[in-house]
């Protein structure tokens, strides 16, 4: 039944599928680092970003990677004008307020979405889908292993950017003490805006590199919101590196759970790691507090 | 009479009258408003007045029609007699979910998000396992005798669906006169304050969502027993917890007929819709226009109108 | 009455309060004061079980409650109050009480009654419909100590009741404190301001980083040489004194 080779090809796409769930979940742990809302519409929101790569696909032929820029930057706008317009002017009193109100755009998203795309299941046919690499006994196809490439690229891109950048500067000093960065003269709520706003470019991107492998519903968000949910806590809230690291051990256990348990049991794994880790140790493996 | 109670009178009296003067379809749509205000109270018990709102609600109401349909089906149980055990069902699993995420200190946006991923559990578990028969779903006989929950005429499932909603009424019209329900809101608004003044937090909390669990449970029982069909997505499926939550936040949270009021709002635009479907060929899916709609009003709700469109009604503060 | 015992905490690497003592005897005003950050409030929330201390005792009325929650030390008849208010904003000043006399009993009208009564002497009658987030600072102020009161304590901690009053609400409320007394409640008062605990107080308790340092009459503290220190700074005792 183990068969090592089995297990490592297991491994392997584990270690590939999370790639990209570094990439949502770094999305969702700055938003919840910088602003401290939880963003319940990162799923939704992903689904609309990978409607988008697959439209500029389907009217005008553009590839999903040479996407990347405009999906990035209309990612971007896009949470940077919802930030401005709706969550944040309501961002303030029960934490839940902003919980729900990201709950019903995400409500919002979906139907919208069934209602304009209809219900079918769309993908994109690139010419390069059918090419395969083989590492060791596992055969990976060729834009799994792209996308996994770009993804840890623009991780380390934005990681870079947080670390050098003026920007960057602003939101780390924001995420750590919002007052103090209020007094020394940073305009804090354009600094959440941006924040939002690249949280959601994060999606943009992984959205480029989802489609070529993976398909799109209305109801995609919701495969990826408790996925999203369970790496930021598994690695700590508002964690980077706990982002990072809870993605590919997300991305493992999900893919081992499937070899071992099955297609539907193995979804199990990913809610029981979520409750566990809430409820027996909250701070996750690298967050300073809950 | 009071004027409030005359109200009550005239609403009751209208509400027993109605199906004896519609069609068919309407009095289903009148049973349906009733059933949702119903669940819908069994999460404002705990959502509304002790602000431990939950995003998976559902969990309860699937462990209640799952309980009566695996005893029905698989053991041959009467389903009035199943009602009770799965009523309980409910209450256990309200109880150890409330047990483990409050022992942990759980609050606020994290209940939440825990509550989801219990229901996430609870679906993926029925979804796999043989006893209840996986994706498949189960069926119930149908049988259509009163001794067997079902009806024939639709008048009564009607009538039982007001039935069941007064009843959560009545347990809301108690709470805000309780010394339970007291604690509950002075835990919703200030737990320190509230634990300062001696009460204890935990077990009131606890208490709180074993009945509300075992409120929902009930419905799942009756939902069961009214479509004769569940499977995982219907029983712990998302939607219903949103549901669930929408009628009551849009109706009013933390008060006694905001789930009512809800209920009542988003299946009259779900009429509207459906109206408006059948003229404007783009919207011919009439399910998710309905939710586009209940989305933005609970967003508009949670920015501007805390209490609810019960808010529009009484300038008075909540649960006055 | 109160008998509090070597009591400590830390957080982190911060001893917020250090092997700190006090005695409350019955039918006693007893003022707790010392500059900001001294770990006052610490040490109620200590003395009430908010935090479990790290070590020693708490004893009241001959009974042990040191790391008991909460609740269960207001069951045994001692409450305390926040210096940051935290009324029930959404629900009246009346229903606000009401949930601190429920705790003598489970009867709704009695409970209305008790919060009634309760309302008369901190002299909040005129305003029990209004809601709590509608109250001003003065009001958020007795309406804490109402909701305490209410829950029938026969020891109040009241964590600076005074802070952020004009001069003509400080006296107001220094007589509802007198009139509590009165009645038969002994209160452990946590002060900032000197003078106000003078009139009020027999006894007054000097906390400084965490330490207890002096104890005694009003006016005795006020000429302690290591009081005026802990208020003014290193070396000022002896500039007054020139």
């Amino acid at each position: 039944m183990l068969d090592p080779a089995f297990l490592f090809a297991g491994i392997l796409n584990g270690l590939l599928a999370g790639g990209i769930y570094v990439l949502v979940a770094v999305g969702l742990t700055l938003i919840y680092g910088v602003l401290h809302i939880i963003n319940f519409a990162h799923g939704s929101l992903l689904m609309l970003a990978m409607y988008a790569v697959f439209w500029l696909w389907r009217l005008l032929g553009v590839d999903p990677y040479a996407a990347l820029p405009v999906v990035i930057a209309g990612a971007f706008a896009f949470g940077f004008v919802l930030y401005r317009l709706l969550i944040g002017r309501y961002n303030h009193g029960r934490d839940e307020n902003i919980l729900l109100i990201t709950l019903g755009l995400s409500i919002v998203f979906d139907n919208a979405a069934l209602l304009f795309f209809g219900g079918d299941t769309q993908t994109i046919d690139v010419p390069y889908a059918g090419t395969f690499v083989e590492i060791g006994a596992a055969f990976l196809p060729l834009p799994k292993i792209i996308s996994f490439v770009a993804s840890l690229l623009i991780c380390a891109a934005l990681g870079l950017y947080m670390a050098w950048s003026d920007t960057g500067k602003a939101i780390r000093a924001v995420a750590k003490e919002r007052q103090g960065a209020r007094l020394v003269g940073i305009d804090v709520e354009n600094i959440f805006a941006i924040s939002y706003g690249i949280g959601i470019a994060c999606l943009g991107a992984a959205a480029c590199l989802l489609m070529p492998t993976y398909y799109v519903t209305p109801t995609s968000g919701h495969a990826f919101v408790l996925v999203a949910f369970t790496i930021v806590v598994l690695g700590g809230m508002g964690s980077f590196v706990g982002a990072a690291v809870g993605g590919f051990l997300i991305g493992i256990t999900e893919s081992l759970g499937g070899l071992f348990l099955g297609e539907q049991l193995g979804q199990i794994g990913i809610s029981l790691i979520f409750i566990l880790i809430l409820l027996f140790k909250p701070t996750g493996l690298f967050g300073s507090k809950a | 009479m009071s004027r409030p109670l005359l109200l009550c009178a005239l609403g009751l009296a209208a509400a027993i009258v109605y199906p004896l003067l519609v069609p068919n379809y309407l009095v289903n749509v009148g049973m349906l408003i009733f059933f949702t205000a119903f669940i819908g109270q069994s999460w404002n018990i705990a959502g509304g007045f002790a602000g431990q709102t939950s995003f998976g609600h559902v969990v309860f109401f699937g462990t209640g029609a799952y309980t009566s349909t695996i005893l029905q089906v698989t053991y041959g149980w009467n389903p009035w007699l199943a009602w009770p055990v799965a009523t309980a069902m409910g209450g256990v699993v309200g109880w150890m979910i409330a047990v483990l995420s409050f022992r942990a200190g759980l609050r606020g946006s994290y209940f939440a998000l825990i509550t989801l991923a219990f229901a996430e559990v609870f679906r993926i578990l029925a979804n796999s396992v043989s006893f209840t028969k996986g994706g498949l779903g189960m069926l119930i006989k149908a049988d259509q005798r009163p001794i067997n929950f079902q009806f024939k005429d639709p008048i009564w499932i009607y009538y039982l669906a007001l039935l069941l909603c007064i009843v959560s009424l009545l347990v809301a019209w108690h709470l805000t006169r309780s010394r339970f329900g007291a604690r509950l809101i002075a835990i919703r608004e200030n737990e320190d304050a509230a634990r300062a003044l001696g009460i204890d937090v935990f077990a009131e909390k606890v208490k709180v969502l074993t009945l509300s669990g075992a409120m929902c449970a009930a419905g799942g029982t009756f939902y069961a027993q009214k479509y004769l069909y569940i499977d995982p997505w219907i029983a712990f499926g998302v939607d219903k917890s949103v549901e669930m939550l929408l009628v009551s936040m849009v109706g009013g949270a933390g008060t006694i007929f905001g789930p009512l009021i809800g209920s009542f709002t988003l299946m009259g635009i779900n009429e509207v819709t459906r109206a408006l479907a059948s003229v404007v060929p783009a919207f011919k899916n009439v399910q998710p226009l309905s939710l586009v709609v209940y989305g933005i009003m609970l967003i508009l709700i949670v920015a501007r109108l805390p209490n609810g469109l019960m808010g529009l009604f009484a300038r008075k503060p909540r649960n006055a | 009455m109160l008998e509090v015992r070597e009591l400590s905490k830390s957080f982190g690497g911060l001893k917020a309060v250090d092997r700190a003592s006090l005695d409350v005897k019955p039918g006693e005003i007893v003022g707790l004061i010392g500059p900001n950050g001294a770990g006052k409030t610490t040490l109620f929330a200590a003395i009430a079980g908010f935090h479990r201390p790290d070590a020693g005792t708490v004893v009241f009325e001959g009974k042990p409650i040191t790391g008991l929650p909460p609740h269960r030390i207001c069951a045994a008849g001692m409450v305390r109050t926040f210096q940051i208010t935290q009324p029930f904003a959404s629900i009246s000043v009346r229903e606000n009480i009401m949930v601190g006399a429920y705790h003598q009993t489970a009867d709704r009208k009695r409970a209305m009654q008790e919060a009634e009564s309760v309302a008369e002497m901190v002299g909040m009658t005129d305003q029990l419909d209004q809601r709590g987030a509608d109250l001003t600072v003065a009001g958020r102020k007795r309406l804490e100590l109402a909701r305490a009161l209410a829950t029938g304590p026969r020891l109040l901690l009241l964590d600076e009741v005074m802070a952020g009053l004009n001069p003509t609400e400080i006296v107001e409320i220094v007589g509802v404190i007198k009139d509590i007394r009165q009645a038969g409640v002994t209160i452990l008062l946590i002060e900032h301001v000197m003078q106000a605990v003078t009139s009020l107080a027999e006894r007054v308790y000097v906390l400084n980083q965490g330490r207890m340092i002096a104890e005694g009459t009003p006016a005795a503290i006020a000429d302690d040489p290591q009081v005026v220190e802990a208020y003014l700074g290193h070396g000022a005792a002896k500039v007054l004194r020139a």
